[in-house]
């Protein structure tokens, strides 16, 4: 009875959607108010039935229902309760009903957070966001139906869930990724409104400017949790595979960001104006994009889920109707913006433009890599696989570039920088910046790499150009911190923003370059001496969990004679699901991780093992928090609270 | 458009396509990181030249699997149905590689026909079949792909 329920609730669902995309675009066309008003009441019983169906749904495995054919597939009787919760969405048709349920939470947090918005504009941004929804409501109920029965026959048991989802990374990463692709549908929604209403001033690019913020911010963390998981939970310490899926969350992520920034420029100036909503509209379109290249599995990756090419041949026809839909309306409306901007090459709007051409290139570069072994297949060209080398070295000097624009772009004031002796001091940044970059990777290890001794260059480029912006603010003030107080935290999230990426860079660059690994074979006892530390294989003892059994490797690490710590590296088999999985014994340290992976038992008796030691990696994920931190901070600006 | 617009306009066009040339030319250097995929078929038939880096991939061939006792030197068979490729690794081999098992491997052919693997790849579930391999065992008949479902996971 409860999962015919949950399935109610998503066909209600699904007409209130469809209601609520269809009347206040009519309400608006006829100038209607009282129909434009139904846009927040609907969207939010929207909402409300979605999470509904959801809640169903979760309840459903919580309690092992195993007459719900999804259920059966995604969970097992032995599945301590978390991972039964996060199971709903470790599937295809559990992850778009949480796909869904965050559509409409934004929406409903649109609506619910936009009292000071004109009526006419909430209602038609409420109205796209709802279209949206209706489109994946159907592809839900059409194709995916979490909510299917087994009947008559139920199972006793379910197959369990993947192991490699057995983990709290995968608890909180799609939920973030999601919430990140998602949230750009506002301000994809906001773009559309802007075209349809022609209402597009410094006030819209103010009110949409925190919604792309949030998203961004989540994604950020999504992607981040994402290479993380991977890195620790694959077993084999890599973090960034340029697989077709993170290419997929990438890309959204880059020209979200340049979204971001363009949104700046067309709050402070009202530049930039019709780049801003075309950014807009292909911010959303990568994220939908993304959702399409992961659901209909038609590129190989890790990520894909069943390939079924209904499911596939819809969501492209969703993205086909989105991606046009808004493109045409584009170029009917677009020229009825005014661009009435005027700056000079050495202003932050310049360099703004800069950071956008190199952010919508690098994803434009990513997709073509992306879909070229497609293409390339299509044409009868065989099947092909792009290597990681070939993404870095196409990425990597783009990224490079960007970080060096960041230097000098915050610095620069609007419309024209003017300040004596300003090219004078940033030859003196530059000549100090390859000085001491170079000085730090010679002092490393190695002053002869180029894509090291660069990277360490743009780390200490965008350091100096940071403290000269401090230095800046409060020179020749009496009472320097409560001037650095008194700062806009927009000003904070902007440093915290670049301090974060150049965390990245510094994880990047130093894991990629300095990190180390052998290959070992191990008998009880033996002893292996490896990048400074000695290792002391003491045997294997096995160790049984709820839904699996372990053999567990035992290893003291000394240092120097003195013992660091032990590892505990496992080879764990899952019983339900009968998969084997690698679980490293990891040693996290700020400066690096030592890293130990068991391989298998040979017929002697004997193991095979990696050890690994990765310099630096946590700056890696610590970049992206911080990067984080920086669009909250730029969301708690005073001006935006106005507005709520 | 006015004249310091245009001009604006040039500086960025030009960025792009100095940026574009760059970029391809750093392409063309990299094409080697290109490869293809090859089925034993496909490498009986002599398509593979000794040397090329390219990935190869099949069905683990039961009992092919040697293990040397003292390093961690692998040597296999794979097969599509039609064909068999022997492969030889150092290292450590993924979780899921088995008998029976589809896989994948990165590497190249020595003079002797035999494929050196650099890197060797098994996806994370034990009913997943490679594309790749799935393709290359229908394309010669054999039946073994139709007890796989595709990799079913995120």
């Amino acid at each position: 009875m409860i999962p015919e329920l949950g399935l109610y609730a998503i066909i209600l669902a699904t007409i209130l959607s469809g209601l609520a995309g269809l009347l206040p675009l009519l309400g608006w066309r006829w100038q209607y108010a009282n129909l434009m008003g139904t846009a927040k009441p609907l969207t939010l019983v929207t909402t409300g039935f979605i999470g509904l169906a959801f809640m169903l749904l979760v309840y459903a495995f919580v309690v092992d229902d195993f007459s719900l054919a999804y259920v059966v597939i995604q969970s097992t009787t032995t599945l301590p309760v978390y991972y039964k919760v996060s199971a709903v969405w470790g599937g295809h048709e559990g992850s778009m009903v949480l796909w869904v349920l965050m559509l409409s939470g934004w929406g409903a947090a649109v609506a619910l957070a936009s009292r000071s918005l004109p009526q006419d504009l909430v209602s038609v941004v409420l109205a796209v966001i709802n279209l949206v929804l209706f489109g994946f409501m159907l592809f839900i109920l059409l194709t995916s139906n979490p909510f299917e029965r087994v009947l008559p026959n139920i199972p006793m048991d379910g197959q369990d869930l993947n192991p490699l989802l057995q983990d709290i990374g995968l608890i909180l990463h799609p939920p973030l990724l999601y919430m990140g692709y998602v949230g750009f549908a506002v301000a994809f929604a906001f773009a559309v409104a802007a075209l349809i209403t022609g209402q597009f001033d410094s006030a819209w690019a103010r009110w949409a400017r925190p919604w792309t913020d949030i998203a961004w911010v989540f994604l950020t963390l999504g992607i981040a949790l994402g290479s993380w998981w991977a890195y620790y939970e694959l077993g084999w310490g890599g973090w960034w595979f340029w697989d077709p899926v993170e290419n997929a969350s990438l890309m959204p992520w880059l020209v979200g960001t340049a979204l971001m920034h363009s949104l700046a420029v067309t709050e402070k100036r009202s530049g930039f104006k019709v780049w801003t909503v075309l950014l807009a509209i292909f911010a959303f379109a990568y994220s939908l994009l993304g959702t399409f290249l992961v659901r209909s599995g038609v590129l190989t990756s890790v990520h894909a889920f069943a390939n079924d090419p209904d499911r596939g041949m819809f969501i492209l026809g969703l993205l086909t109707i989105t991606v046009a839909g808004s493109l045409l309306l584009f170029a009917l409306r677009a020229n009825r913006f005014k661009e009435s901007i005027s700056f000079n090459l050495l202003s932050r709007e310049s360099f703004l433009l800069i950071n956008n051409v190199l952010l919508v290139v690098s994803a434009f570069i990513i997709l073509a890599l992306t879909l070229m072994p497609l293409v390339w297949d299509a044409m009868g060209g065989g099947s092909i696989s792009i290597g990681a080398p070939f993404f870095n070295m196409m990425i990597n000097p783009i990224a490079l570039l960007l970080v060096f624009a960041v230097g000098v772009g915050q610095l620069l004031r609007w419309k024209q920088h003017k300040q004596d002796g300003f090219g004078r001091w940033l030859l003196v940044m530059l000549v100090a910046s390859v000085v001491l970059g170079w000085g730090w990777a010679w002092w490393m290890g190695d002053a002869l790499s180029i894509w090291l001794v660069v990277s360490a260059v743009s780390i200490v480029w965008v350091l100096l150009s940071t403290g000269r912006e401090i230095h800046h603010r409060i020179a020749g003030k009496a009472n320097k911190w409560q001037v650095l107080r008194r700062q806009q935290p927009s000003w904070y999230g902007m440093m915290c923003g670049h301090l974060g990426v150049i965390m990245v860079v510094l994880g990047a660059a130093f894991v990629t370059h300095f990190e180390e690994k052998i290959d070992v074979r191990l008998v009880d006892g033996d002893r292996i001496e490896f990048a400074g530390y000695d290792l002391h294989y003491k045997g294997i003892k096995h160790v049984e969990g709820p839904n699996w059994v372990s053999d567990t490797g035992v290893f003291d690490v000394y240092r120097g004679g003195e013992l660091v710590t032990t590892l505990y590296p496992e080879k764990r088999f899952y019983t339900v699901a009968r998969q084997m999985m690698t679980e490293a014994g990891i040693d996290d340290r700020l400066y690096r991780d030592l890293y130990v992976s068991l391989g298998e038992q040979l017929d002697s008796g004997a193991w095979t093992a990696r050890i690994q030691v990765k310099p630096y990696v946590r700056f890696l994920w610590l970049g992206a928090l911080v990067m984080s931190l920086g669009g909250v901070l730029a969301v708690l600006d005073r001006r935006y609270r106005r507005q709520a | 458009m006015k004249a310091h617009r245009k001009q604006k306009l040039i500086l960025i066009f030009a960025g792009v396509a100095v940026l574009a040339l760059a970029l391809s030319f750093i392409g063309i250097a990299m094409r080697n990181q290109i490869n293809l995929y090859y089925s034993p078929t496909d490498i009986a038939n002599g398509l593979a030249s000794p040397g090329q880096t390219f990935r190869a991939g099949g069905l683990v061939v039961d009992g092919s699997v040697s293990r040397d006792e003292e390093t961690l030197f692998a040597q296999f068979t794979v097969t599509d149905g039609g064909n068999e490729l022997v492969m030889q690794y150092i290292g450590i081999l993924p979780d899921l590689f088995r008998e029976g098992q589809g896989i994948v491997a990165q590497g190249s052919l020595n003079g002797d026909g035999v494929f050196v693997a650099d890197e060797v790849f098994a996806k994370h579930d034990e009913n997943y079949l490679p594309p790749e391999v799935a393709e290359s065992l229908k394309a010669s008949g054999h039946d073994a792909y139709q007890n796989y479902d595709s990799g079913d996971y995120e």
